[in-house]
Order: C-alpha cells, then sequence, then structure tokens
C-alpha cells in the first residue's frame, strides 16, 4: 500500500467558492446518479404523461375549452409530477444514511438545501421539456412561446423552493410519501394560482396588465419562500 | 485530544446520556462498549457533531462543540454502520464527489490513494450497489479518510461482515490507526476489539462505568471485566 | 401550578359574562339588517373567529420562531395549543359562514377570498397536526412543527392575495368589498356589536389558550414523572 501523503486539507481560496463548489457537486451527484438508473426521471414522467390522459377523459376538451383549460391541466400535471421527484431525491438520501454524509461536510448547513434544490429543479425542467412539446401535440396548441417558458420556470423555482424544505420533513416522519402533498400543496396555492392564471392568460393573448400582476405575485412568492427556506433549513437537519 | 464533562443528552424528557465524563488523549484507540440501548450511537454522534448535547462539555482537538462544530469537521472522519454511500455511482465517483465536498485539492490523485489504501482500486469504477457489505463498509472507510483526520470514530463497523471481511476492515482500521490517529470505535464485538484497542471504556446506564488500558487486562478477563462494568449476567450484543 | 390560579379563574368566569353580553348585543342591540335579516347577526361571530383565528396563527408562528431560537420545551407547548384553538375558531368562521351563505346567497359556499382563505388555513393547520403525529422525537416534532407554521403563516397573506385577484378577474364587476361576500353599511350600533364582539372573542381565545398551554405543561409533567418511575 502506498504511504499516503501528508495532507494538510487546505480550504479553498475564498468562502464563496467552496460554498459553490460544494453546491456543485451536490448537484453533480444528484444528476449523474440519476443518468444511470434513470428512476426518477421515468416515474416522474410516465406519471405526467398519466395525468394528461386522465385529464383528457375527465375534462371534455374541445378545442375551444382548450385553451381556457391547458394552463390547469398543465399546472396540475406538474404539481403531482413533482412531488413524486421531490420525495425520491431526499429518499435517496434518507435511506442509505447519506444525509449524515452531507451534515459531516464541513460546510454550511444552506448548501445541502440549494444543492437539492437545484437538483429538483433541473428534474422539474426535465419532465416540462418533455410534457410541454407532447401537449401541444396531443392538442395543436404552440406552447412553445417565451411568455410561457417565463411562467414554468417562475411557478417552478417557487414550487421547488417550498418543495425541498417540506420534502427533506416529510422524508424524516413515519407517513414519508403521503405527508409531503399534505403539507406542500396549501402552501404552494398562491404559486399554482398564479402560475395558472398567468399562463392562461398568455394561451388566450389577454393585454400585458392582465397578466403583470400574476408574474409579480410568483416573483415575490420566490423571493420569500427561497430565503425563508434556506434560512429555516438548518433547524430541519440539525439534531 | 476529546474530553467530555456531564454530558447529558435528553430525547423530549427521556435521558439517555447522564452526565458523562469522558477524556482521549492523541493516539489512543479508545473500544467503547456497552449493551444494546446504552447510548453509544447516541455518545457517537454527539461526538460526530450531528447530534447536540442537551447539556455539558465536549471539546475535540480544542474545538468547542457545537459552537464550533463547523471547523471541527475538518478533522473529523465518521464511519457508521451505514455506508453513506451512493449506490448509483461508482466507488471513485463516491469519492470525488465527498473530496468535492471537502474542498481537497488534487482529487484524482488522492481518490487514488485512498482506492490503494482500502483495496478497491480494481474495483473503482463499479457501482456501489454492486458492492458486497464488506465492500462497501471498506469504501466507507475510504471516505472518513479523505481529508486526512485527526480523529476518527467508528460506531460499530463489523456489523453484517463475515470472518474474511472482518479480516480485511481490520488491517485498514490498524493502518489508519497506525498514523497516530485517535481512535472511538463502538463495538460488540469484543474479541475484534481487543485485537484493535488500546483502550476498553464500557458505557452503562448513561455514563462511562469503567475503563482499562489494553496493556493492564488479559484478553481472556475482558468478558469478566464487561460484566461486572454492567453490573448484569448479559452478554454483550 | 396544581390548581388553576385565581387570575384564570377570574378569566373563566369574564369570559363567560362577555359572551353573555355579546349574544344579547347581537340579538336585541343591533339592529336588524334590512337585506337579509336575522341571518345577518351570523357576522358578528363569523368574522371575529376568523380575525382571533388569524391571531392565534401568528402566536403560533412567533412561538415556533422563539423556540427555534431557544429550545425551550414551552414555546412548543404555546405553539401547538394556539394551532389547536384557532383549528376551532376558523372551523368556526368556516360553517357560520356557510349558513350565513346559504339564506342570503342561495348557495351553501361562496368562493369568497376570504372564506377560502380560512379554509386554506384549516387545512395547514390539520396539516401541522398531521406532520407533529408522524414524528416520535419530542425536540424533532417541536421543530418540524415551528417550522411549518412560519411557513404556513408567511404563506397566509400571498394566499389571499392571490385569491383575491383570481375572483376579480372573474367577478369584474365587484358589489362592495371583497366579491361574493357583500358588504353592508354598518350603523353605529353595529359597529360597537361587532367591536364587543371581536373582544369577547379575543379574551375567550386568550382564556383557552391559557387552560390549553396549562394542559400541554402538566402533560409534560406527567410524562417525566412516568419516566422517573419507570428508570
Amino acid at each position: 500500500m502506498k504511504a499516503e501523503r501528508a495532507l494538510q486539507a487546505s480550504p479553498k481560496a475564498s468562502p464563496v467558492g467552496s460554498f459553490l463548489g460544494a453546491v456543485r457537486a451536490i448537484v453533480w451527484k444528484d444528476l449523474a446518479a440519476e443518468l444511470r438508473s434513470r428512476e426518477l426521471l421515468s416515474s416522474m414522467l410516465v406519471f405526467a404523461l398519466l395525468v394528461i390522459l386522465i385529464f383528457n377523459f375527465a375534462l371534455e376538451l374541445d378545442v375551444k375549452a382548450r385553451a381556457t383549460v391547458t394552463g390547469g391541466v398543465l399546472w396540475v400535471t406538474f404539481a403531482f409530477a413533482g412531488t413524486l421527484g421531490l420525495n425520491r431525491s431526499m429518499a435517496t438520501e434518507k435511506d442509505r444514511g447519506c444525509l449524515d454524509g452531507l451534515l459531516l461536510a464541513p460546510v454550511d448547513r444552506s448548501v445541502i438545501y440549494f444543492g437539492k434544490a437545484i437538483g429538483n429543479l433541473v428534474f422539474m425542467f426535465v419532465v416540462e421539456a418533455i410534457v410541454l412539446p407532447i401537449y401541444s401535440i396531443l392538442y395543436n396548441v404552440n406552447l412553445f412561446q417565451p411568455g410561457l417558458l417565463l411562467v414554468i420556470l417562475l411557478g417552478s423555482v417557487g414550487y421547488v423552493a417550498v418543495g425541498t424544505l417540506l420534502a427533506s420533513m416529510a422524508v424524516q416522519t413515519r407517513t414519508r410519501d403521503v405527508l409531503l402533498p399534505i403539507l406542500l400543496f396549501p402552501l404552494v396555492i398562491p404559486v399554482l394560482i398564479a402560475a395558472v392564471k398567468a399562463s392562461t392568460g398568455i394561451l388566450e393573448i389577454l393585454p400585458m396588465d392582465q397578466i403583470r400582476p400574476w408574474i409579480n405575485l410568483l416573483v415575490v412568492y420566490d423571493i420569500i419562500f427561497t430565503a425563508v427556506a434556506f434560512m429555516l433549513f438548518d433547524y430541519i437537519v440539525e439534531e | 485530544m476529546i474530553t467530555v464533562k456531564k454530558l447529558v443528552k435528553r430525547f423530549g424528557l427521556k435521558p439517555v446520556l447522564r452526565g458523562l465524563d469522558f477524556h482521549v488523549e492523541a493516539g489512543e484507540f479508545v473500544a467503547l462498549l456497552g449493551p444494546n440501548g446504552a447510548g453509544k450511537t447516541t455518545f457517537l454522534r454527539i461526538l460526530a457533531s450531528l447530534s447536540r448535547p442537551s447539556m455539558g462539555d465536549v471539546r475535540i482537538a480544542g474545538y468547542h462543540l457545537p459552537a464550533q462544530a463547523a471547523a471541527l469537521r475538518r478533522r473529523l472522519g465518521v464511519v457508521s454502520h451505514l455506508p453513506l454511500l451512493y449506490g448509483d455511482l461508482t466507488a471513485e465517483e463516491n469519492l470525488v464527489f465527498y473530496a468535492r465536498m471537502y474542498g481537497l485539492p488534487d482529487i484524482n490523485h488522492r481518490v487514488a490513494e485512498v482506492l490503494e489504501l482500502v483495496g478497491l482500486a480494481a474495483r473503482r469504477r463499479d457501482l456501489v450497489r454492486t458492492f458486497s457489505r464488506g465492500m462497501q463498509q471498506r469504501l466507507a472507510i475510504g471516505r472518513a479518510v479523505l481529508h486526512d483526520p485527526e480523529v476518527m470514530l467508528f460506531d460499530e463497523p463489523h456489523t453484517g461482515l463475515d470472518q474474511d471481511a472482518c479480516q480485511m476492515l481490520d488491517t485498514v482500521l490498524r493502518e489508519v490507526a497506525a498514523r497516530g490517529r485517535t481512535v472511538v470505535m463502538t463495538s460488540h464485538d469484543l474479541a475484534r476489539a481487543a485485537d484493535l484497542a488500546s483502550r476498553f471504556d464500557v458505557l452503562s446506564r448513561g455514563v462511562i462505568a469503567a475503563s482499562v488500558k489494553a496493556a493492564d487486562i488479559q484478553t481472556n478477563d475482558l468478558l469478566a471485566f464487561y460484566r461486572e462494568s454492567i453490573g448484569t449476567g448479559s452478554v454483550p450484543g | 401550578m396544581q390548581t388553576t390560579p385565581r387570575f384564570l379563574k377570574i378569566l373563566d368566569i369574564f369570559s363567560i359574562i362577555l359572551f353573555a353580553v355579546a349574544v344579547v348585543l347581537v340579538f336585541f342591540y343591533a339592529e336588524l339588517e334590512a337585506i337579509m335579516g336575522q341571518v345577518q347577526r351570523v357576522f358578528y361571530f363569523h368574522v371575529a373567529t376568523a380575525w382571533v383565528g388569524m391571531l392565534g396563527f401568528l402566536v403560533a408562528a412567533i412561538a415556533g420562531v422563539v423556540y427555534l431560537l431557544k429550545h425551550e420545551r414551552k414555546w412548543d407547548v404555546v405553539g401547538f395549543a394556539a394551532v389547536e384553538i384557532s383549528l376551532v375558531f376558523f372551523f368556526i368562521t368556516i360553517v357560520s359562514g356557510s349558513i350565513w351563505a346559504r339564506p342570503a346567497w342561495g348557495t351553501w359556499w361562496t368562493w369568497d377570498p376570504r372564506l377560502t382563505t380560512a379554509t386554506i388555513v384549516e387545512l395547514v393547520y390539520a396539516a401541522y397536526l398531521l406532520l407533529r403525529q408522524g414524528i416520535e422525537d419530542p425536540d424533532r416534532r417541536a421543530r418540524f412543527g415551528a417550522v411549518y407554521a412560519i411557513l404556513g403563516f408567511i404563506s397566509v397573506p400571498l394566499t389571499f392575495l392571490s385569491i383575491r385577484l383570481y375572483d376579480r378577474t372573474i367577478h369584474p364587476v365587484v358589489i362592495g368589498n371583497g366579491g361574493g361576500e357583500g358588504d353592508f353599511d354598518m350603523t353605529t350600533r353595529m359597529m360597537q356589536t361587532f367591536m364587543f364582539s371581536l373582544f369577547t372573542f379575543s379574551v375567550l381565545f386568550a382564556t383557552l389558550l391559557w387552560h390549553r398551554i396549562r394542559l400541554g405543561n402538566l402533560a409534560e409533567m406527567v410524562e417525566s414523572l412516568r419516566l422517573k418511575i419507570t428508570q
């Protein structure tokens, strides 16, 4: 066995550098693991498509109704598929005790929050990126408008900001998976309402001043809840 | 190196550790023995900075817990009975990840070194979920020494391993301990502990009931010593 | 802390008296509202319980913050008590809202922003209780409860705002303040009755809260005694 080099574990040059480095490491880790197993994405995706299918039969999606209903259908789909992703993402940490591994690292706890949140956001984007074209094709609606994409971005950020925190809590309880939607949905109602109204407004090509208040609401929500969630995260993981 | 004074840990209202005193000099290898539920894991978690004391003073390598926990973590290496590894990543990727979390320089070189140390260099590109438990534990030790910590904490590392795997593990443990590191290891297995440790402490009813140096006791007498310390006739485990 | 403190006993009696007076005021002192008739009197209970319920949420959120900062069990007891009692108050709000709606507007439910928000808050409370139920470790239970109470409290204004905006786009011609739930002009006597009702429910809340906190603390005491015995 080679002799070990006497290492002085030297911290990176700047604290910001090591913070970002650690966040990047967590995101990379989640993406790499997911790329191998593809469990999370495939289940989110299949679930999303099933939801759309169910909506097809549950609502009379005739051409006229479609424009008004598309926003709602999309966001319900994202919200439900999103909980799958959030649950799974935190469950992998909990199951092998990996959360302890993360907690042992000499980094600020918020690194874990941001790392997981960004990872969750990427997964949501992937699912959304696949659902949008499929929905467009199935219902002959052009969903690739910049305004709509912005709304989806803002809505996903708010959803994931709160969702990551709550998933970290839920995974440490007895009732786990079942608990996350119960905790999450009442708190993300502003996001869902604003995202649906803004999406619908964009699809129906309503005037900007009717859409802007919703977008403002999304931005405010995102800022407030990302800040609050990241401050409270410490208390969730420390014993 | 490690000084614990009057440590109390309560879960809600239930006290698990009741005014525990504990002292370890640099370079000692302490085997912490005790019956199930005595609080060994709880104690180790507090030392690992994963859990806060309810009351009392804990100092490791000069750092005060929990106040200076963040600074301490760099000097601490922990192996628990859960592997703390990601099944869907390769052995190499797991170590690279942790190296990045610890902000180590020259990651690839360091990871290669550690893989050699724990005898897993040949399996570096294999997914951890294909590893046997013994191999996972060895990789876990690799993870724990990546950042060259001064203090190592092992929580029942031999759990679930067969004889061969235990022997391999012991080789690594000795190698790791040989570099002047301070080690605290909880264990069920008196025989294994006897092989490795320089001191035996018994944790019973929330305090350290007894302590004896390996030099001062015969291996044969260890079981009797243990039974006496915990005050019942039960066998450890 | 074995027997009820004297001040609490006085508060109990005071609450009962206030409540009795409030009922009298509501039924006999305030005038009959022209359009909606007798059923409008529900308003005095409906709105008062809502405001006080929100106050309870504020108490729970503040108790949560203090618990996280200080880790003293008593703040967890306060937070939990506040949520439990607010849950009941909001339930009264929702039910009385329904009772008011039926004769006044012919439906059991109006998707009025305030009523809808109250229902969502009720769901947040329920989620809070479910969360606590699923956790065995008391410290973790307290921490998670505190975090959720804080998050929940912050979400309420945003939720209310979003529903309010939503409502406005559905009913662009707004009848009075707040869309579905029609406002009426309050006379001085009505205003006095309302303020009195609000005061009564606040005192009632404080009394109940105090009782519930005592109950929680006593339970903790029993638990610690039980532990002493079994060891």
